[in-house]
């Protein structure tokens, strides 16, 4: 993998004393889309914002293509384009001007034919001579992305690029970022929407109380945390979970009806075929049976709520074991 | 050098201006003509000539002053206030361009506003008084050096307000006083001899003085003093906004 960012213990401390992030070390390579999940306060922005140059890091470096960003700065933010999470935009200029003033401000000469197509790409183009104060929130995060694309940068920042932001929109953001990796755009996006990095990510990195949890491709991460479920719905509820049945991995509903068997896809035995048998033997039948596959989202909540309770010594080291696991 | 950054920021404040084009030069006119009116017609006509200068004369370089303090503080302060306000000012800190080239783009901008505005109560004082400058380079001299000094000035209070009350309180309560009492419409020598001196701890004072010699050849300090005390002036902001950057004090977390 060739590392286009390449972070190495990075930890930011501010002056009111919170730590934001703790020693994270991460590669992004060129050419992928990483999404960060982790939830409000987790140090996302941080991150983003000392790689970008808007915050010092306390201890760590950043290399950017090579490049050190605070000693090389001009080399390494001459290829980054930030869309920040709020939507911080001037109120009087229009469309037009503050896209020029972004690709000024980054040292590109003007040319006209390329922010305009940038503009018909983000169907902004019609609203080019519209001050920014009279759009709507959808159309002033396009204007964002077409300020932070206007210097034609390689790699992409997008903070939490869909919050607060109707399906649709959001859709259509998925394919512009789509369609920007497609070009070479190295992308990387924050996000607390999971729906959102299982949809569009290829890594996805979990970030919480200023740590790297894990940083995983989607797919493989999927699939070495990911747990299955069988639910066994039951003809006649049982009273109670039968003592035969003591050894699995079951819980009963409270309604007595439904059976639920958590199981590793990843170990030999699933031991499906036995709990099968138990079942029958124990004189309870089967009315129909379906399978759940974890989603990301229970992934990420384990995760999180594991790291948010230390305390829980257990927790710790059976996420510790679910990360080597995840990692090897 | 990142040019295209400086010549993007410096015409985006000075659009700024041209979008409040009325706010920005009828307000300087207008309260130059009312000053002329009240000071140099209704009051000047009763006080005598000073250093032989007719007092509607002699108050020109220090209203043109007052102006263009007022008028270079609130540009500058402004241009770069109203970013970290809107929160704008990540794009400027993301952008691979260096403190220097931020200072020249919205100093640069503030202090060119200002000297339009200079030269304008100028002209607008030339129909009230006939007005003739002595020594023209050094006049033009004061005039830029001010308008660069007291931009930079005003940048450093625009970066260390974090809000519009902060922003407001320096140039109300310390340069309006300052330049009222540093000899806008008086000579130093008319006070008594205590507040003679307590005037010169006053830097208005020299700025005036400099200027008016400029016009007149009539000055209350010597005019090596008055340029060796703005270019002090311009040196100690340089180095606070250079500090404030480097450190990052109010500039960065």
């Amino acid at each position: 993998m060739s590392a286009i960012v390449s972070i190495k213990d990075l930890s930011k401390t501010y002056q009111s004393g919170f730590r934001a992030l703790k020693n994270v070390d991460l590669d992004i390579a060129d050419g992928e889309i990483l999404a960060l999940l982790g939830p409000n306060g987790a140090g996302k922005t941080t991150l983003i914002s000392i790689i970008c140059g808007i915050v010092s890091p306390s201890a760590g470096t950043v290399a950017v293509n090579g490049f050190d960003n605070v000693s090389d700065y001009r080399k390494t933010r001459a290829l980054i384009g930030l869309v920040p999470q709020e939507l911080t935009l001037g109120q009087f200029d229009t469309v037009w001007n503050t896209v020029r003033f972004s690709r000024g401000l980054f040292g590109k000469k003007s040319n006209d034919a390329y922010l305009e197509q940038l503009l018909k790409d983000l169907s902004l183009f019609d609203k080019k001579d519209n001050e920014l104060r009279a759009l709507s929130g959808g159309m002033k995060r396009r204007v964002l992305i077409a300020k932070a694309l206007s210097h034609e940068p390689k790699i992409l920042f997008l903070d939490e690029p869909t919050a607060g932001v109707d399906v649709e929109l959001r859709k259509d953001m998925w394919n512009i970022v789509r369609r920007l990796r497609d070009s070479g755009v190295t992308i990387i996006l924050t996000t607390h929407y999971i729906e959102e990095a299982e949809e569009i990510a290829d890594r996805i990195g979990i970030i919480s109380n200023g740590e790297l949890l894990l940083v995983e491709d989607k797919q493989a991460l999927m699939h070495n945390l990911g747990k299955k479920q069988l639910i066994v719905e039951l003809k006649e509820s049982a009273p109670g979970l039968p003592q035969s049945l003591a050894k699995y991995d079951l819980e009963l509903s409270d309604d007595g009806e439904q059976l639920t068997y958590t199981y590793d896809t990843m170990s030999d035995s699933t031991g499906i075929t036995d709990m099968l048998q138990a079942i029958q033997s124990a004189g309870l039948l089967l009315k129909d049976m379906q399978i759940k596959q974890s989603s990301l989202e229970d992934i990420f909540v384990d995760l999180v709520r594991v790291d948010k309770e230390p305390v829980d010594q257990k927790s710790v080291d059976k996420k510790q074991a679910d990360l080597a696991e995840a990692k090897s | 050098m990142n040019f295209q950054a400086i010549k993007v920021i410096f015409l985006q404040e000075m659009l700024r201006a041209w979008e409040t084009l009325f706010q920005s030069l009828a307000s300087p006119v207008i309260s130059t003509c009312l000053y002329f009116i009240v000071f140099g017609s209704a009051i000047g006509s009763r006080i005598q000539s000073i250093d032989g200068v007719s007092y509607g004369l002699f108050i020109v370089p220090g209203l043109t002053m007052l102006s263009l303090l007022t008028q270079s503080i609130a540009n500058a302060s402004f241009g770069i206030f109203f970013p970290k306000f809107t929160g704008t000012i990540y794009e400027i800190h993301s952008a691979p361009i260096s403190y220097l080239e931020i200072i020249i783009g919205y100093v640069g901008a503030a202090a060119t506003k200002s000297l339009i505005i200079g030269c304008i109560i100028l002209l607008t004082a030339s129909f009230f008084v006939d007005l003739n400058i002595a020594h023209p380079v050094w006049m033009v001299t004061f005039l830029i050096l001010t308008c660069i000094s007291f931009s930079l000035f005003g940048f450093i209070i625009g970066l260390w307000a974090n809000d519009f009350e902060k922003l407001q309180v320096i140039p109300l309560l310390v340069i309006t006083p300052l330049v009222f009492l540093g000899g806008s419409f008086y000579s130093v020598s008319m006070l008594p001899p205590f507040w003679q001196t307590v005037t010169l701890f006053n830097p208005v004072v020299y700025l005036i003085s400099g200027f008016r010699w400029s016009f007149f050849e009539v000055s209350d300090v010597s005019v090596g003093v008055s340029l060796t005390m703005i270019l002090g002036f311009l040196v100690i902001c340089i180095a606070i906004v250079g500090w404030m950057f480097k450190t990052g004090y109010r500039v960065k977390q």
